[in-house]
């Protein structure tokens, strides 16, 4: 079982829960199976699939979905803390995972994501950027565009 | 302030390859909880033709995938501004990065 503390920022309230994942269910091929049969994955290392599967859950189960160094109340980085701001002056709610706590999801996501930095801003699954795009987006108005347009605030 | 060390020359050598109408690689370790000396957070102003049409995500993509060989091993952290030659003209302006938190206590490791 993985188990990953998700911190959650609604209305202003800063609460925890846990996303439960349990271990993948193995699956058998047929020997003589086509390779264009197979999921198609990531470019994924072996042994970190498990991971990247935790990943692609928590980006499809949290509308907005931030990695981040530290925790929104208390941030460990001044590109986190800058995205946090930004989220927080829009008034979104969002989940965030601390990846200074967890390693394996910190080198995970940079895979997933084929993004070499932190802090790493999805929503609705779709990976919007860092700490620059979401700085930049949010001046020419972008970023509280496209959270109205996902009825994601009002 | 430019740097002139070895990881800022590298940088700027490979983004000339975009062509840059202005280019400025900005060595911010000093801002940062890291061994004096160090380069391994950045700053790159980068205007280039290169970048009309493309999105933000693309821009930082195109910058990211020319540094790859220093993102794996040398930078820790990379600001980008990347503008077109127009937007440059509209707005010329240069934000400053974030205060420095302290970071993680492995402070070797990538951001």
């Amino acid at each position: 079982m993985f188990l990953t503390p998700i911190s959650r920022i609604s209305r202003g309230i800063s609460c925890v829960r846990h996303s439960v994942i349990r271990n993948a269910v193995s699956r058998s091929f047929c020997s003589d199976s086509h390779d264009d049969f197979k999921p198609k994955r990531k470019n994924i290392p072996e042994g970190m699939e498990e991971v990247s599967d935790l990943i692609d859950r928590q980006v499809k189960e949290n509308q907005v979905m931030l990695y981040m160094k530290g925790t929104p109340s208390q941030p460990q980085c001044g590109f986190s803390l800058q995205t946090v701001r930004i989220l927080n002056a829009i008034g979104v709610d969002f989940s965030s995972v601390n990846v200074l706590e967890y390693p394996a999801i910190r080198e995970g996501i940079k895979l997933y994501s084929d993004w070499p930095t932190i802090p790493q801003l999805y929503v609705n699954g779709e990976f919007i950027g860092g700490c620059d795009i979401v700085t930049t987006m949010f001046k020419e108005g972008e970023l509280e565009k496209m959270f109205k347009d996902a009825k994601l605030i009002e | 302030m430019t740097a002139a060390g070895r990881v800022s020359i590298s940088i700027r050598n490979k983004l000339s390859a975009l062509n840059p109408l202005f280019l400025d690689v900005i060595n911010e370790s000093h801002k940062h909880n890291v061994p004096e000396g160090s380069e391994s957070h950045f700053k790159v102003v980068i205007v280039s033709a290169a970048f009309e049409g493309q999105n933000h995500l693309a821009r930082h993509r195109l910058v990211n995938g020319i540094l790859q060989e220093e993102l794996k091993n040398d930078i820790h952290a990379l600001s980008i501004l990347a503008k077109t030659p127009e937007q440059w003209e509209e707005n010329s302006t240069v934000t400053k990065s974030p205060p420095c938190l302290g970071g993680s206590k492995e402070s070797s490791d990538k951001e």
